[in-house]
């Protein structure tokens, strides 16, 4: 039987070290609501996010308070909308109203994001993924809860890098119509290369075509708890270090693990996967920067910083995957910089560069994430430094994304305050050469070789 | 079996236990279990107890038994025992 000290030790976790679950997010197929007439469309997509996930919240409340567990956030990720608006979108005006609907939708059943208000373009780009790109600004500006993505490589096709270019255009777009608050629509969006379909963190998740018709994905974190943990292995070798960071692991995906099988049976949708990450939140404690200090940085960004997180992330899977019948997702630590107090202050003492921040990506999930940039940087600057994390993903057989904000009327030395969870940032410098020649040349860059490693 | 652990964590003083077994027995609820420890003065004390006969209802429970710790300046939480069992039993 459970005894004292088990049952001390895990609440500690939830009060002190703050464990919970981060997310549980119902995907919901939407395949079956297109529909020639747009408003049909719209009316057929409100009706089936009400009514599929009319119990969501509610159940997320009710078992976060019989477990005594946070589950901070209720989400939907729902198929890229592309493909359901594709027979009755014909301007990005007509995308816009399928955006609006699906806030509505997001509101009355009260979850805070849901994301796919997105489109797949890893090879090519159909009429109607090029117009729901080219509507994600006004979509961003006059929504509230919708998260876009955009797919535009992958490691079997390589990169598209017309759709590359326009993403560019798109996030300057983005940030310009959105910023009277901070261009925070930019905050929403997010450019990956192989994206998964069954991902439940925002804002990249979407219900891909490879799915069911609904089912239940959860995200765990805990980043304060590996860091309490860690603690207490100062100086030691490397082998307790990650035996401690896998058995820390262990246990808060099982805590998902027993969340996400519960959800699925009280909602009656089947349990697709846990998704591992250690999500840091700007709440102090909460941090994976922290972590890599405990380790033995100084500071995150120092020489040793991507071992360290290599490192890190390894063991967190090594530990998460014995705990969950089904791992999938992004699964890694998340290196975001606005949400984590610790790469806010890296950043702000010079340590931490976005050129390191995009070797760090190297090694672990995702990309350059929630990283604010002057909001002169040119469009070709920024398809620049998205081409050079889709080329991370696609070599390295993982996904990699750009979550980047050129916050319009900032420069280096201003900070900007997002708020809630996406946290604050200080602008950080981007490096002034330019590659627009590189990123004007049409077409894609080919797949890579699946043979002769190095 | 519908295992239940509530655990009460607080300064120590007369009746605690008393108190939350009262609370219990009143309502149908059978105690299978009881540990307690102090740790620097403080009141640690954990009970494993089975709700499948209770007579009111989880939510009901878990709110009376919250408001009786904070009448007795302890705090007294109760959840549902696959939490634990799942973290720390493969």
């Amino acid at each position: 039987m459970i005894n004292i000290s088990e049952v001390l030790e895990t609440n500690k976790m939830v009060e002190q070290q703050n464990l919970d679950v981060r997310t549980i997010t119902m995907g919901i197929n939407l395949l079956g609501c297109a529909d020639k007439d747009l408003v049909m469309c719209c009316e057929k997509i409100y009706s089936k996010i009400t009514t599929m996930a009319r119990d969501l919240v509610k159940t997320g409340e009710d078992i976060s308070r019989e477990y005594g567990i946070p589950i901070v956030n209720k989400r939907i990720s729902i198929t890229p909308i592309s493909l359901v608006g594709a027979a009755c979108c014909k301007t990005p005006e007509d995308y816009v109203k399928i955006a609006q609907t699906l806030d509505r939708a997001a509101k009355e059943v009260g979850v805070n994001f849901l994301g796919g208000y997105s489109a797949i373009v890893s090879k090519g780009m159909t009429k109607s993924d090029e117009l729901l790109i080219r509507s994600i600004p006004q979509a961003m500006a006059t929504t509230d809860f919708i998260c876009s993505s955009v797919n535009v490589g992958s490691t079997k096709t390589g990169i598209n890098m017309d759709a590359v270019r326009l993403m560019g255009e798109i996030i300057k777009e983005t940030a310009e119509a959105t910023k009277e608050n901070d261009s925070l629509g930019c905050g929403k969006l997010v450019v990956l290369c192989n994206a998964p379909d069954d991902n439940p963190f925002m804002a990249g998740a979407f219900h891909g075509v490879s799915e069911a018709d609904a089912i239940i994905n959860v995200g765990v974190s805990g980043p304060g708890v590996v860091n309490s943990v860690l603690q207490s292995v100062r100086g030691e070798s490397f082998e307790v270090l990650c035996e401690t960071i896998k058995r820390t692991a262990f246990k808060i995906t099982r805590v998902g693990q027993l969340v996400a099988q519960e959800a699925s049976r009280r909602l009656g949708i089947p349990f697709g996967i846990i998704d591992l990450s250690l999500a840091p939140t700007p709440a102090v404690g909460d941090s994976v920067a922290d972590i890599l200090c405990e380790i033995g940085l100084e500071c995150a960004g120092a020489p040793g910083t991507t071992a360290a997180l290599a490192l890190l992330n390894d063991q967190v899977k090594k530990g998460g995957v014995m705990a969950s019948s089904y791992v999938g997702g992004l699964s890694g630590a998340f290196i975001p910089v606005s949400e984590d107090q610790g790469m806010i202050n890296a950043v702000e003492k010079g340590c931490l560069t976005l050129e390191k921040l995009e070797a760090m990506t190297c090694v672990c999930s995702v990309g350059l994430d929630m990283i604010a940039i002057p909001g002169d940087t040119p469009a070709t600057t920024i398809s620049g430094i998205i081409a050079d994390e889709a080329a991370i993903g696609m070599v390295n057989q993982k996904t990699t994304a750009v979550r980047i904000i050129p916050v319009i009327g900032k420069t280096v030395g201003d900070s900007v305050v997002f708020g809630g969870l996406l946290g604050y940032a200080p602008v950080m410098p981007v490096n002034k050469y330019s590659c627009a020649d590189f990123v004007n040349r049409k077409g894609r860059i080919p797949a890579p070789i699946h043979s002769f490693k190095n | 079996m519908n295992k239940v652990i509530i655990t009460v964590v607080g300064k120590d003083a007369k009746g605690i236990i008393a108190r939350v077994c009262t609370y219990l027995a009143d309502n149908n609820a059978n105690i299978l279990d009881i540990s307690q420890t102090i740790v620097g003065g403080y009141f640690n004390m954990m009970m494993v107890v089975d709700f499948a006969d209770l007579n009111c209802t989880f939510d009901q429970a878990q709110g009376d038994l919250s408001e009786l710790g904070h009448c007795l300046g302890v705090e007294i939480k109760c959840q549902r025992e696959e939490i634990f069992e799942k973290m720390h039993r493969i």
